[in-house]
């Protein structure tokens, strides 16, 4: 690692467009590696776990690379994980799509479940209501954030952020070392920049 | 507090290249893509449409490059359309950076790749690009719009109400409609269209064809627009993203 700067580790589980967030924790310093090789994430500073698509498809990618014993193990030793859209989503109990029911990786209570809203997919920039005590929305708690789907997460919990589509969902949710965001802030324009920024500054 | 109506501009590029005039003075190179994505990403773009009419395959590569160095400096989501024409097409301009892929006259030849790229990337990458234009007689569109291809030039006979519906069904996670009656008029939206496509689609619709003042903006809102595209208006500086925003506020609606 660079001196200075906070390893980062995006895991490829073949989900995506994952050079958006490479390039956007690059942008905020980090030292950022796209690998799908969970050994070297182990002694990263910070993991990110990104995901689009399907739920199953995204556990299945997980699944794969032993993403979900990565996530288990760091967050047992209060290693940052970063989850971000479908890779907030796995760190969930279960997530429902079409009537079939998948595990997740389960270090979050709550389930993933179809959003209540005339029009599907979320698709766009809304704003959120984040919590006082908020690390990752730090001085940006006013911002619009770039959001891309049609499952969510109901409130309830602790450490949420609450945004609205149809009904309220959770938008980020940060409990000890486990961060994840719904919304996509490597393309959330300066804001979600920030957002990555506050979360670059609480790995040590 | 609810989700912002989304401005976007398109860009046209061919091999490379923005085409259609852009007049911006002070941009060193008023050509270059990814220049123009950051001008417009400084000025509040909420997304970026690039359609490709590059018209030899040979050149795809320049697209893919310019894909990929514009994702490297702009942190907004984008849309690249043009010439998709299969799974593995969408597969090169994802991993090139897009976020999501503008399906068009391929899936016209073969609706079941709508299928295929929902399954294999989900849909949030999918965009079904409507080009449509009023039929000249009822009988040949139920709704009285028809798909058309090539720039408005080539009738299908399909039913442009119906072909958004059938997309939804098929697992498109947008729809961008296109009228071709409207574009290049700058008198305004199609607004009936929007209408007749929002009324049976629960997909997220983008309005495009026909912006030419700032008023134009909020009726196709109104019509029931999630999204509003414009190009030459705003590459030769007769709108400017500020203004738009400014006039969809006015008119009562959220804008970021």
């Amino acid at each position: 690692m660079t001196a200075g700067k906070p390893s980062v580790v995006v895991i490829d589980h073949g989900s995506g467009n994952l050079r958006s967030a490479e390039r956007a924790l690059a942008r905020v310093g980090a030292d950022v590696v796209v690998s799908a090789d969970v050994s070297i994430a182990t002694e990263a500073d910070g993991v990110v776990l990104p995901g689009v698509g399907a739920f199953a498809a995204c556990m299945a990618g997980v699944h794969a690379v032993t993403a979900d014993a990565l996530v288990r193990d760091r967050l047992a030793q209060e290693r940052p994980v970063l989850g971000i859209c479908v890779g907030m989503q796995v760190l969930y109990d279960a997530g429902e799509e079409h009537g079939v029911r998948t595990e997740g990786i389960g270090v979050v209570n709550g389930e993933v479940v179809r959003l209540n809203a005339a029009i599907l997919p979320h698709m766009g920039w809304n704003t959120v209501s984040p919590p006082a005590e908020s690390q990752l929305f730090a001085g940006i708690g006013q911002q619009r954030f770039y959001f891309v789907h049609s499952y969510g997460v109901r409130p309830g919990g602790v450490g949420e952020t609450v945004a609205v589509h149809g009904e309220p969902f959770v938008a980020a949710v940060e409990t000890g070392a486990l961060s994840a965001t719904q919304f996509h802030p490597e393309k959330s324009g300066d804001a979600g920049l920030s957002l990555l920024e506050n979360w670059l500054q609480t790995l040590h | 507090m609810s989700v912002a109506v989304r401005v976007i501009p398109c860009l046209d590029v061919d091999a490379g290249r923005v085409v259609k005039g852009v007049n911006f003075r002070d941009l060193r190179d008023a050509g270059n893509p990814v220049e123009l994505a950051a001008r417009y990403d400084a000025e509040g773009a909420d997304e970026l449409v690039f359609l490709d009419i590059t018209a030899s395959s040979g050149s795809r590569e320049t697209t893919y490059d310019v894909v990929r160095r514009t994702a490297e400096q702009v942190f907004i989501p984008l849309t690249v359309g043009g010439g998709v024409r299969s799974v593995d097409d969408v597969d090169r301009l994802l991993r090139a950076g897009a976020d999501k892929v503008g399906v068009n006259t391929a899936a016209i030849a073969r609706p079941d790749l709508l299928g295929e790229i929902a399954e294999r990337f989900g849909s949030q990458v999918l965009v079904l690009s409507v080009d449509a234009r009023r039929s000249a007689t009822e009988s040949a569109s139920g709704s009285g719009y028809e798909v058309t291809t090539h720039g408005g030039r080539e009738r299908t006979g399909i039913d442009a109400v119906g072909w958004a519906r059938r997309g939804e069904e098929l697992g498109v996670g947008e729809i961008l409609l296109n009228s071709m009656d409207a574009d290049g008029t700058k008198d305004g939206f199609d607004l009936e269209m929007i209408e007749a496509v929002r009324a049976v689609v629960t997909v997220p619709v983008i309005a495009s064809g026909g912006a030419g003042a700032v008023e134009h903006f909020a009726p196709a809102v109104a019509a029931g627009a999630d999204a509003v595209l414009a190009a030459s208006v705003f590459h030769f500086g007769t709108l400017r993203l500020g203004e738009v925003k400014e006039s969809l506020r006015a008119g009562g609606y959220e804008v970021r």
